[in-house]
């Protein structure tokens, strides 16, 4: 078989492939569902019922989006320079233990909030910058040294929980301190269970869009991801772009850890992260990089989480189908995406 | 210092570095082969997970222990198929599909645990590998113990090391598969599949990332948990840079790897232990993983066609 380029794709083309993707994605589902023996249709049911069926479950969807939109924008702004930016999780955490040094007295109100999330982001891009550097400067493969770091960075929560940072009125839990008050993001609507991570969320995310589209470094990104070499030889300069690339893709993944710090949780704690930098990465692929589509992608992916909980608690599937159904749903779309530009032919 | 050299001396210690780099070699040189054929396999991490869940799950529902080994290997091989098919004939992103493998692997292996172990807290214990020790080499000082009171497991993936140097720098396969991934047109100019040799170079591969994955739960801990490959899999990824893509040299750095993990874990219980937190010593694979890619940054010789889908008749 070869692939030739479809020189002007239809609409039907390219609304078809994603439909079928995400349509075989259901029927994987129902199968999963059947194979440990629930209803396959009640199961779906009790998935969008628990994601979205009441104001509550709403709620939650909402805040479960809110990190993975900061992580999708992380990874989509990367991948869209070639970047290979695995290391989500680690920046993630670096944005976290920010908003616990400065948000638990450090800094007095109203400062607080806004110097933290500098300071948040600032960390997170120093966290990215290593391995970035070690690319541009001796060639050393990013997508492995990120991935590292992830490791490395959660032993040293582990040790800040344990040691440094440790709550002392924590009855020996590995935790941090909570927040003082000033240094919690205020709730979006009062009485609702929403903070402004969400709110700080979606603008991130239409700053990014106007970056993308309206601003230089969002052209030389593109250049830079679409063919280095050209790029080079047109004038970028394709390692400074690359860099500043980095300090915006680490600065968004630590907001995911600032926000469920200051705005969800109040404390750190080691499991303040299910995931959520590596997810990041099906959230931006599914949106196919685009900023405003991460916002989309990170709802339907937070839906499936939260909707998977409320099921596995009724029907008694295991939970771990929102995984395996994200990672189908994954392969799938980037299958037809490529399906939507390039027809498959014989020889 | 003297805590150090006590614990260089000592037979136990040579004999847990050959343990702990067995995992490892079986994972490196399937991800070689892989990279060499002209792919990347980022779905190694998964695949080790699903090698190390299906292999024990096979011998506690009955199988012989090479029994498990084998399905490890097919269940390896299968996710490896699947790598296969949308990175080299549709040419997707190696990265994307191979993070997509690793959610897929791994997710799979928990959802299957969950349901036919539904109640179970603590997971059930196989009968693993027992050490064979090798008559007459066995009783060598130091050395006896490390290499030839090993399980039958860790000879294997000696055996598999030496067959993969062997194949693929003796045999015209080898050739062939190495000149898919430094220069797929002149492979297809002679008349074979550049598609066939690379897909083929990927399920072979992935088939052994599973058998390592399998080591764990069939050779050193008779038992699975979630978490139990925990990034193994990328130090492998960094150990077939830091081997320059040769199996002997991948071999060594697996095995000097192994060495250093198994000194940290052996200097917690000395007083050097006592004033930094454990922590740091298990921070001491990962940070000597991205040591090793740094100092073989200048020299390594990346396969020129790695990562580089082909599309027959395109130029």
């Amino acid at each position: 078989m070869r692939l030739e380029p479809v020189a002007n794709p239809s609409l039907a083309r390219r609304l078809g492939y994603p439909a079928a993707a995400l349509g075989a994605t259901v029927v994987i589902a129902s199968l999963l569902a059947l194979l440990a023996g629930a209803e396959p249709f009640g199961t779906l049911g009790l998935i969008l019922q628990g994601a979205a069926g009441s104001k509550f479950a709403a709620l939650e969807t909402l805040n479960r989006a809110t990190p993975l939109i900061f992580t999708g924008l992380s990874v989509a702004v990367a991948f869209r320079a070639k970047l290979w930016n695995i290391g989500a999780e680690a920046q993630l955490y670096a944005g976290a233990i920010v908003a616990v040094l400065l948000g638990t007295g450090a800094l007095g109100s109203p400062l607080v909030l806004p110097v933290s999330a500098l300071a948040a982001m600032l960390a997170g891009a120093l966290v990215l910058l290593g391995p970035v550097l070690l690319k541009t400067r001796l060639g050393v493969d990013e997508v492995v040294t990120t991935l590292l770091l992830n490791f490395i960075m959660l032993l040293f929560v582990s040790y800040l929980l344990e040691g440094p940072m440790k709550d002392p009125m924590g009855m020996g839990w590995p935790k941090s301190a909570a927040l003082i008050k000033e240094a919690r993001l205020p709730r979006l609507v009062e009485g609702l269970r929403l903070h402004w991570g969400f709110g700080l969320a979606l603008i991130a995310a239409v700053l990014v869009w106007l970056v993308q589209t309206r601003a230089t470094l969002g052209f030389e990104m593109r250049a830079v991801g679409q063919n280095a070499g050209a790029a080079r030889f047109a004038g970028i300069p394709v390692n400074a772009v690359l860099v500043k690339t980095a300090l915006l893709s680490g600065g968004l993944a630590a907001l995911a850890g600032w926000s469920e710090v200051a705005g969800l949780k109040g404390h750190l704690s080691l499991d303040l992260s299910p995931g959520f930098g590596y997810t990041g990465i099906i959230v931006a692929m599914l949106a196919m990089l685009h900023p405003l589509g991460v916002v989309v992608a990170a709802l339907f992916v937070a839906g499936i989480f939260v909707g998977s909980d409320a099921m596995s608690r009724a029907a008694g599937v295991p939970t771990y189908i929102a995984d395996m159904l994200l990672a189908v749903a994954l392969l799938l779309m980037v299958l037809a995406i490529l399906l939507t530009r390039f027809r498959v032919v014989r020889g | 210092m003297s805590a150090v050299w006590e614990i260089l001396i000592s037979a136990s210690f040579w004999a847990a570095a050959v343990r702990i780099a067995s995992p490892l070699i079986f994972a490196t040189m399937g991800e070689l082969i892989c990279e060499r054929a002209g792919v990347l396999n980022l779905g190694i991490e998964g695949i080790m997970v699903i090698g190390a869940f299906t292999g024990w799950m096979a011998v506690y529902q009955g199988m012989p222990l090479w029994g498990g080994v084998g399905v490890a290997m097919a269940a390896g091989m299968a996710f490896g198929f699947l790598h296969a098919v949308l990175t080299v004939p549709f040419g997707l992103s190696q990265h994307v599909v191979g993070l997509g493998v690793t959610l897929l692997a791994t997710s799979t292996s928990s959802f299957a645990y969950r349901l036919i172990l539904p109640e179970v807290t603590s997971p059930p214990k196989i009968e693993p590998f027992q050490p064979l020790a090798i008559p007459g080499l066995s009783k060598i000082p130091l050395l006896g113990e490390a290499l030839f009171a090993q399980t039958p497991l860790t000879y294997a993936g000696f055996a598999v090391a030496l067959l993969t140097g062997f194949v693929l720098f003796r045999t015209p396969l080898g050739l062939a598969v190495r000149a898919a991934g430094e220069n797929p047109s002149a492979v297809e100019a002679q008349g074979l599949s550049v598609t066939g040799l690379r897909m083929g170079a990927v399920v072979v591969g992935s088939g052994l990332m599973a058998v390592g994955g399998a080591f764990l739960t069939l050779s050193a801990f008779s038992s699975f948990f979630f978490e139990m490959v925990n990034g193994r899999g990328w130090i492998c990824v960094a150990l077939v840079v830091f081997g320059a893509w040769r199996p002997g040299k991948a071999v060594l750095g697996a095995l000097l790897f192994a060495g250093f993990d198994a000194l940290q874990i052996r200097l917690q219980q000395t007083p050097i232990g006592a004033v930094l937190p454990y922590q740091v010593f298990l921070m001491v694979p990962y940070a000597l993983s991205i040591l090793a890619l740094i100092l073989m940054s200048r020299r390594a010789e990346v396969p020129a066609a790695l990562m580089v889908p082909y599309n027959k008749g395109e130029r």
